[in-house]
């Protein structure tokens, strides 16, 4: 179970690659047991936490502290943990019995002992029988699963991942998020994983560390991430969002488009300028007198379990997403329950701005 | 638009069989028959001949020397350049083979020139008031020039081999506990064979068959087997035991080929 032990800290991290400034001031925990993500962009700095952790980096400035200890300079092979590297990183000379025993040969445990962990890794990952094979006689999807099996047969505290089903194909990585999901709960150790696929974070972590520019945007469980983003970059990265510019009139009252929308947040002041976010499932469409703001569809789209579209109302192109379908051209009313308002800080410096996501 | 394609090859076709299989047809058919091109093993019988059992053992004796020394020079460099954070290490193995750009004929005179009793190696030498280097005429002198002269071809494939590796490959090594050495004795060097295979064969075939060094270098008194081969044809004038000589060659070098490739093939476990 997630306790509240805090296994890692990275301490005050600073990291630049030829005076590029990939992570400034870094300060994350990591608990036992968690399922932590790092989610950004790509060169938010995210794979370098983890190649900081997994020892293939050192930092300019902080320290790394391991259950208790620090090993900010402690070259990879003498750290607790293992890594899944993007694209496998198998030994392709190898058999997959001797990938996965290449850990424990170099710790010279027994042959039997070896030969017993082989077994249950490869039962474990779904592909007993495959000890013989070379790897590049396999998919990409059970590269990926003896990568996994190397790794956690050495029982490292600590799993690190990175991007490991970057390669894969939708079906197979949706496939694979049950299967980590279910190592994890069986083997009961932390995992920590890169990924710049909001789905895939949504999907399995207990934590998820939003990150953008080698700064940490914001730090949650999925459900808050996702209903209430710290600022407009989180917003945008997580899920579709109409993240529009406003002025929070007073406590509970928010002018958006010239509109006045109930709110459900207060202590922002008066007249203040604000960015709210608006999911497009929360976006309701009524009869134009019944709305708080009127507009035109403009497009729609059929998606399978809805109908996305977009509609032009006080000179904003609203993403709405709904069961029923308003065809182009009908005039509606907007309306928006007031939880369903998410209301944001405007970045005020340049180091707070969060910037568009690149990709 | 295939038939088109297929136009392409025709100059190479032509190429290789005006300029590789008839010549290659011709050494058979020399080789095979006597002057009044009767069917003989003659020609071929001949490399029993002591002096010519001599040249062969000498010959691949050279070569084979002179194959471990590149070897033993390239792959640290390789390794060394592969591994480097030298943003250009293209460029540094741009200046390693920069030699080649020479005509080979001039470089080898110009160790003659170096190594010559009074050539510049020795006067310099002198005038240190060190011992002189007498190695002119001899097998040293042969091996150096191989080695000058064949480095190149093996650094570039060990060099190519290497670079290829994944770095997340060594990163996986090391992340499973492997130290430097290990990951090195495990992961790099196994994947470099390929690369080290390729390095030997093309230093060690040219050393087999050259006579160009033997005679610049060796002054005439050390015969390789490619000598022997260039006086059957140049001052015998006998076509015939030349081919069946070269014939001979051409079946140590396949065989060489073949063991080396075999063992590529083989190298499974490293534990």
């Amino acid at each position: 179970m997630l306790t509240d032990n805090k296994l890692i800290q990275l301490d005050h991290i600073s990291k630049s690659f030829g005076g590029q400034l990939v992570l400034d001031d870094l300060d994350l925990y990591i608990r036992e047991n968690e399922f932590i993500t790092l989610l950004g962009p790509s060169g938010c700095g995210k794979t370098t936490t983890l190649r900081i952790l997994g020892g293939f980096e050192t930092p300019d400035q902080g320290t790394v502290w391991f259950d208790g200890k620090d090993i900010t300079n402690l070259p990879p092979n003498k750290r607790a943990l293992n890594t899944v590297f993007q694209k496998y990183a198998l030994f392709t000379h190898m058999t997959i019995a001797e990938n996965i025993a290449f850990g424990m040969k170099i710790k010279n445990k027994p042959k039997s002992y070896i030969d017993d962990q082989i077994k249950y890794a490869l039962k474990l990952v779904n592909l007993d029988g495959f000890e013989n094979r070379m790897p590049d006689s396999l998919s990409g999807g059970q590269q990926q699963r003896i990568a996994i099996a190397r790794a956690i047969v050495n029982e490292p505290k600590v799993l690190l991942l990175d991007e490991p089903l970057g390669a894969l194909d939708l079906k197979l990585r949706q496939d694979m998020q049950y299967e980590l999901i279910r190592l994890k709960n069986e083997l009961g150790i932390t995992f920590l994983y890169v990924t710049h696929d909001q789905e895939e974070a949504l999907t399995m972590s207990d934590t998820i560390v939003v990150m953008n520019q080698g700064y940490i945007q914001q730090i949650g469980t999925p459900e808050k991430i996702y209903n209430e983003p710290e600022n407009a970059f989180v917003a945008d990265f997580i899920g579709d969002s109409n993240i529009i510019s406003a002025t929070m009139i007073d406590d509970y009252l928010v002018e958006i488009l010239g509109a006045r929308f109930k709110s459900t947040d207060a202590g922002f002041g008066k007249n203040k300028p604000v960015d709210v976010v608006i999911r497009p499932e929360d976006v309701e469409l009524v009869a134009p007198e019944e709305g708080t703001i009127r507009g035109t569809v403009t497009h729609v789209i059929f998606k399978g379990v809805h109908y996305e579209m977009e509609v032009m109302a006080n000179d904003h192109e609203w993403l709405v997403q709904s069961t029923s379908m308003f065809p182009v051209g009908t005039p509606v009313g907007i309306k928006v329950d007031p939880f369903n308002i998410q209301t944001m800080h405007k970045p005020e410096s340049e180091d707070e701005e969060a910037i568009g996501v690149e990709e | 638009m295939k038939n088109k394609k297929h136009l392409l090859s025709f100059p190479y076709l032509f190429w290789s069989a005006g300029f590789i299989l008839i010549p290659l047809c011709m050494i058979f058919f020399y080789g095979f028959t006597d002057k009044q091109l009767h069917f003989t093993f003659e020609n071929v019988a001949s490399v029993a001949e002591p002096e010519n059992v001599k040249a062969l053992l000498i010959s691949i004796l050279l070569a084979l020397i002179s194959t471990a020394i590149c070897v033993l020079l390239a792959y640290p460099l390789a390794l060394i350049l592969s591994r480097s954070a030298i943003k250009n290490s293209g460029f540094m193995i741009f200046v390693f083979i920069l030699p080649m750009w020479m005509n080979f004929l001039l470089r080898t005179l110009a160790w003659q020139t170096l190594l010559e009793k009074n050539g510049v190696i020795n006067m310099i030498l002198s005038f240190l008031h060190l011992p002189n280097l007498n190695i002119i005429n001899t097998p040293y002198a042969i091996i150096l020039g191989m080695v000058y002269n064949f480095l190149p071809f093996m650094i570039l494939p060990i060099y190519n081999a290497l670079v290829k590796i994944d770095p997340n490959v060594i990163n996986a090594a090391r992340d499973l506990g492997a130290n430097g050495l290990q990951t090195f004795l495990y992961v790099i060097f196994p994947l470099s064979i390929p690369g080290l295979i390729s390095g030997i064969t093309m230093v060690s075939v040219p050393a087999l068959t050259t006579f160009v060094i033997s005679d610049m270098l060796g002054g005439g008194k050390i015969l390789l087997i490619g000598n022997v081969i260039e006086q059957e044809f140049k001052q015998a004038n006998n076509w015939h035991v030349g081919s069946g000589l070269s014939i001979v060659l051409m079946l140590f070098i396949l065989l060489a080929m073949g063991l080396t490739a075999k063992y590529d093939k083989e190298g499974g476990s490293y534990f």
